[in-house]
């Protein structure tokens, strides 16, 4: 046995994708993922992060390119590779008419697990999940919710080194939303490298410590959270004020924007400050009443990145914030 | 996996497939047993009263043995079709697919299960013709082996048949068309003899024929086909229906995108 410790947990090398009608979904994608990290696959609707998924867990066939987990190449090693991957696919995809412990069981089963091993595990992710009550229950008759949650459970009966979910947190509401990022947490915390693909932005703030954005079957953005958010180049908030203002307002240096006599939006770049702001609204004698951004900072970096492909770096002041706030609704 | 990962994978499978149709009992197991018992009240009692011998037996004993035999044809047959077409339909086939499981595994459990059905539906159909006829066994090993051969050959072909099938039409064609054919034109309710000598020989290339028979040798120790060619015919029809079905599996086409 190789140790696996010291490969990728997901090596994808110049991997293609075209279906058979001819629509090329995957243009030559390559990503590294280290083991224990806790991976963001990013992009908008149709991009080809499911395809990606289906790739790596063999419910895709690829057409070019390579793919090894834990160092277990997909095509020669599939078995080895198999088994450390357990995949949280985007739609529901469990037997409609079983029951919710039968399910866990029974993927165990497919993984090779004796009954027994499988029961424990079964109990111990279900009740970790808050499904255990469930557990006789039909899975057809468990809100939507209950359904990502039970498909979690699923992927993680074989107990995998790597777990990939997409869009686990889709038509969640906040509350659930929340106890599954910090579930996702402790398994990440107990040494499963993890990878998500999500539309909420502040998921992947908040979760991930490495990013892939992919558009149109490419990626356009590799890089660490943190690097990523650094690149932002400006912020767009929005103030409330309590005196009325009016198209006199002066704010010289600042783009802004009324929106209505007690409410503005400035942009506020790197080389700019808050201070510089204030400064000028106190001049005028405008009082703020309160402050925020206008959206998520990397809904923002996200747009950017998206509008200027071939230059990421590239200064977005083109982008105005209604589309901002268009494609943010979007993405 | 090795091969203890296999078995225990293997037996989830047919531990699935036999929840599925007990689940559905009153879809998987009533209904045959209502059909079946409506022949043998009408082909056996009211009627066959009156056709007098078949095959040198009164006829309700000859058409008992080939009703047992349509029984356990159409449940192994239907039961793996829709199963398997269900499981591609709703997409948890995906569940295997991800999983280390190997396409024979997957194959012979879909396999065994459907077997299971059919044994179980062949097993009340037996039991409720005792009420109308005695039975008693010639040959308990051709009996068997009749028995588990005929169910493999059309579980197998239940399998091939809903790997192709990508609508609910396609997964009720072949069964209409085909399959209902070759039960009725298959010696269940007649002698082949009875038939001319052009129809007679066409009707050797129905695989049915041949178990309809076989099973009919090992129960009254008569049939209108050579027992050792039933065998050979029914190897072959295994060793045909197996090796295409695994080949269909593993290039999937069908199955993945
Ligand atoms: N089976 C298929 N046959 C043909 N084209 C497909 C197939 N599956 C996906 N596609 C196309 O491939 C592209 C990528 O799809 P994919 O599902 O990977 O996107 P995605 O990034 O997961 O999008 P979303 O965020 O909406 O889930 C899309 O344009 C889609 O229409
Ligand atoms: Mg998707």
């Amino acid at each position: 046995m190789t140790n696996e410790h010291s490969f990728a947990a997901l090596e994808i090398n110049g991997l293609e994708k075209t279906y058979n009608n001819g629509f090329q979904a995957l243009k030559g994608i390559s990503l590294n993922v280290k083991a224990g990290d806790f991976f963001a696959l990013l992009g908008p609707n149709g991009a080809g992060k499911s395809t990606t998924i289906g790739v790596i867990c063999s419910l895709v066939s690829k057409t070019a390119g390579q793919v090894s987990v834990f160092g277990h190449n997909i095509d020669t090693h599939f078995t080895e590779a198999k088994q450390c991957i357990g995949v949280v696919p985007q739609e529901f995809n469990f037997n409609q008419f079983e029951k919710v412990l039968d399910i866990v069981i029974t993927q165990g089963g497919y993984y090779g697990l004796p009954r027994r091993v499988a029961l424990e595990r079964a109990e111990k992710y279900l009740r970790l999940l808050d499904l255990w009550d469930m557990r006789g229950m039909v899975s057809r008759t468990l809100s939507g919710g209950m359904k990502r949650r039970l498909m979690i459970a699923r992927a993680l009966v074989h107990e995998p080194k790597l777990l990939i979910l997409d869009e686990p947190t889709a038509g969640v509401d906040i509350e659930l939303r929340r106890s599954m990022w910090e579930f996702l947490e402790k398994v990440n915390a107990t040494g499963t490298t993890i990878i998500l693909t999500t539309h909420y932005l502040e998921e992947a703030e908040s979760l991930c410590r490495n990013i892939a954005i992919i558009d149109a079957g490419t990626i356009i953005e590799n890089t660490s959270m943190k690097a990523l958010l650094r690149k932002l180049t400006r912020e767009v908030f929005v103030l409330d004020t309590k005196e009325g203002i009016s198209t006199e307002l002066k704010l010289p240096g600042f783009v802004f924007r009324l929106m209505d006599e007690h409410c503005f939006e400035v942009e506020v770049d790197q080389h700019q400050t808050l201070n510089q702001l204030f400064e000028l609204l106190a001049e005028q004698g405008i009082t703020i009443t309160s402050m925020r951004n206008k959206a998520n900072r990397l809904e923002e970096m996200f747009v950017s990145v998206l509008n200027a492909p071939d230059d990421s770096e590239a200064n977005d002041s083109e982008v105005d914030s209604s589309t901002t706030q268009a494609k943010g609704a979007a993405v | 996996m090795n091969m203890l990962g296999q078995w225990i994978a293997f037996k989830t499978i047919v531990y699935r497939e036999i929840r599925r149709f007990l689940r559905i009992w009153v879809q998987t197991l009533v209904p045959p047993a209502i059909t079946i018992a409506l022949y043998f009240v009408i082909f056996g009692s009211l009627i066959g009263s009156r056709i007098g011998d078949m095959g040198g037996f009164d006829y309700m004993q000859f058409v008992v043995p080939g009703l047992i035999m349509m029984a356990i044809i159409q449940n192994a047959y239907g039961n793996v079709v829709s199963s398997f077409f269900g499981t591609k339909f709703q997409r948890n086939i995906e569940e295997m697919l991800v999983a280390p499981v190997k396409e024979i595994t997957i194959l012979l459990g879909y396999v065994v299960g459907g077997m299971t059905r059919g044994l179980a539906v062949g097993g009340i159909v037996t039991v409720l013709a005792l009420f109308f006829t005695d039975l008693n066994v010639h040959n308990w090993w051709v009996t068997i082996s009749m028995v588990f051969l005929t169910a493999l050959v059309f579980s197998l072909a239940g399998f091939i048949n809903a790997i192709f099938a990508e609508s609910f039409d396609d997964i009720s064609i072949i069964p209409t068309f085909v399959l209902t054919p070759m039960i009725y034109l298959g010696g269940i309710f007649y002698s082949v003899d009875l038939l001319p000598e052009f129809w007679a020989n066409v009707s050797l290339v129905n695989p049915i024929l041949y178990m309809v028979n076989g099973f009919r040798f090992g129960i009254l120790g008569a049939s209108d086909v050579g027992i050792l060619q039933a065998y050979v015919m029914l190897l072959l029809f295994v060793a045909i229906g197996f090796s295409s079905a695994l080949y269909l599996l593993t290039r999937a086409e069908r199955l993945r995108s």
